[in-house]
């Protein structure tokens, strides 16, 4: 008896795990196995669909332009997140709470009226372009375009920068700048010797996730953007849905997959070696 | 003054990247209460045709409902399966528990819409498309990581001696659960059904490809409505949403706060 309860007890664990890892087995893994088995097999058994896609010159623009895109996304989130995560973890009590809500309300509303908010600014006939025009500039063609689709997927993706990157300013000891600061440094040099490699474990793991999640992002270049600014999501889209091509849809999404996963398997290691050295100091 | 112009720089800064967040959240509102059918900024006239229409026409508030009892099933169904899972999780020894909690995050990562269309290729097969289970179980798929991440956070700051003690003074295992564990990891528990609810209440990528006219979510109604035409019905959803978190948020403040003063 004591025996069997014992096993019973190494168990349990792993039978309490069970029914999540079922839903993920069918609703995420037998889905993607489908996608890679239809990718080499249809309509003929081969690398046809991947010669295809890699053939093709509107693919490999809009492939280019996916991680173009994104990579611009990922360099304004690092730019706009880094002052203000820096003002979060410097700030009273209550400014940091009204900083915190600024982050959080974008999500008090459902992703796709964001978007149509992003619409109603970015029109020709806009807020934003109104002003420009009324201070004496020329009008900017915003909508259906990719810098209106950037402008977008950042506001969006900021509050995913912003947190990793607060949560490591947060454990930085401050009073290593004044160390710094009374042994004689310039402010300059404080930050870019001091605290900007202190913080940099942040901007590593907070660019790592906005990147990834902006090669995957549908709905925003979908309706913000044009087909000068199409990116990988929509023609997968379009070759499955319009036109019920499942290996070529397939493959483009293995691609988009691999690129994912990719960029998530160079960048992990790193990011846990560093992440183990700030909580070190903490 | 030296020191003084740094600061007021950042100030500044953030000012702007504040706004830049919360303004587009807030153009929704005002837009809600056009008195045309355009969604020119700013809006000319008031009317309250928009949400009289939200809540008379059976395509938009039919939708709200079926998005709301979806939303309910996932809430449960995603927060009893990944509470068990953190637990499972975190009683784990060795790499194994690590190696599984990596693996029930992906979700989260997979671009949502490789997964949307091999969901629908399986749900073609399986005549899942445009069903409740079909949607209930896409939605807990996104919804497990949520409620993983919110439990396990709550798990890694619970004392495990309180359950070995509880053991010692004869409880089951069972009531040791109840009346030790549950209340204990009860805040993680209720926040990880509160995402569980907001993923599949907002999930619109998966929805839009295995939805059927005739059982459709709100996002996917909003979604159609917005490439169709400039129809100002879609601002009063978004403005009644922002009304619903924000009361929702302002009560949890609120008896956050009081919970924590007694």
């Amino acid at each position: 008896m004591p025996n069997t309860s014992a096993q019973h007890a190494a168990r349990g664990p792993l039978y309490l795990t069970l029914p999540a890892l079922a839903v993920l087995l069918l609703v995420m893994a037998v889905p993607l196995g489908v996608i890679v088995l239809r990718s080499f097999s249809e309509p003929e058994l081969g690398l046809a669909n991947y010669v295809w896609f890699f053939q093709t010159k509107v693919n490999l623009t809009v492939l280019l332009r996916t991680f173009s895109i994104s990579f611009w996304v990922t360099v304004c989130c690092v730019l706009a997140a880094y002052p203000y995560a820096f003002a979060m973890s410097v700030a009273g009590p209550r400014l940091r709470l009204a900083l915190i809500m600024c982050v959080l309300v974008p999500f008090w509303v459902s992703g796709v009226v964001r978007t149509l908010a992003w619409v109603i600014l970015l029109q020709d006939s806009g807020v934003i372009n109104r002003t420009l025009l009324s201070l004496g500039f020329d009008k900017v063609r915003l909508i259906r375009t990719q810098l209106g689709v950037t402008i977008g997927m950042t506001q969006v993706l900021l509050p995913f920068m912003i947190m990793p990157l607060y949560a490591v300013m947060r454990s930085i000891d401050l009073r290593l700048l004044q160390a710094a600061r009374s042994l004689g440094a310039h402010p300059v040099k404080t930050f870019f010797q001091i605290y900007l490699p202190l913080s940099l474990p942040g901007v590593f793991a907070g660019a790592t996730i906005v990147f990834i999640l902006a090669l995957g992002f549908y709905i925003t270049p979908l309706l913000l953007g044009g087909p000068q600014s199409t990116m990988l999501s929509t023609l997968i889209q379009q070759q499955v849905l319009s036109l019920l091509n499942w290996g070529r849809g397939g493959a483009m999404g293995v691609v988009l997959l691999v690129a994912t996963f990719g960029i998530l398997a160079i960048a992990s290691p790193f990011m846990k070696r560093k992440y183990q050295m700030s909580g070190g100091s903490r | 003054m030296k020191l003084n112009l740094p600061k007021l720089l950042l100030g500044l800064t953030c000012l702007l990247i504040a706004i830049w967040l919360v303004a587009p959240t807030l153009v929704v509102i005002p837009m809600s209460f056009a008195g045309q059918k355009s969604l020119a900024f700013p809006p000319k006239g008031f009317s309250l045709q928009w949400y009289e229409n939200f809540f008379t026409n059976p395509q938009w508030f039919g939708s709200l409902i079926v998005s709301a009892k979806v939303a309910c099933m996932v809430a449960v169904v995603a927060t009893v399966v990944g509470t068990m899972a953190a637990i499972g999780i975190e009683r784990m020894k060795g790499r194994a528990g690590g190696l599984i909690r990596a693996v029930l995050i992906t979700p989260m990562i997979v671009p949502g819409v490789v997964l949307a269309v091999g969901i629908y290729a399986v749900y073609l097969d399986t005549q899942l498309v445009g069903t409740w289970i079909g949607y209930v179980l896409a939605h807990t798929l996104l919804a497990i990581p949520f409620v993983v991440i919110a439990v396990g956070a709550n798990l890694a700051v619970f004392d495990a001696r309180l359950e070995i003690a509880a053991a010692s003074l004869g409880a089951s295992r069972l009531s040791t659960f109840f009346s030790v564990t549950l209340p204990l990891i009860l805040p993680g528990i209720l926040s990880g059904a509160l995402f569980a609810f907001v993923t599949s209440f907002d999930e619109v990528i998966v929805s839009l490809f295995i939805t059927s006219p005739q059982l459709k979510t709100l996002p996917v109604q909003i979604f159609s409505s917005m490439t169709r035409d400039a129809d100002p019905t879609v601002a009063a959803v978004g403005s009644l949403i922002f009304l619903g978190t924000s009361v929702i948020i302002g009560l949890g403040l609120i008896f956050g706060m009081k919970g924590r003063r007694t």
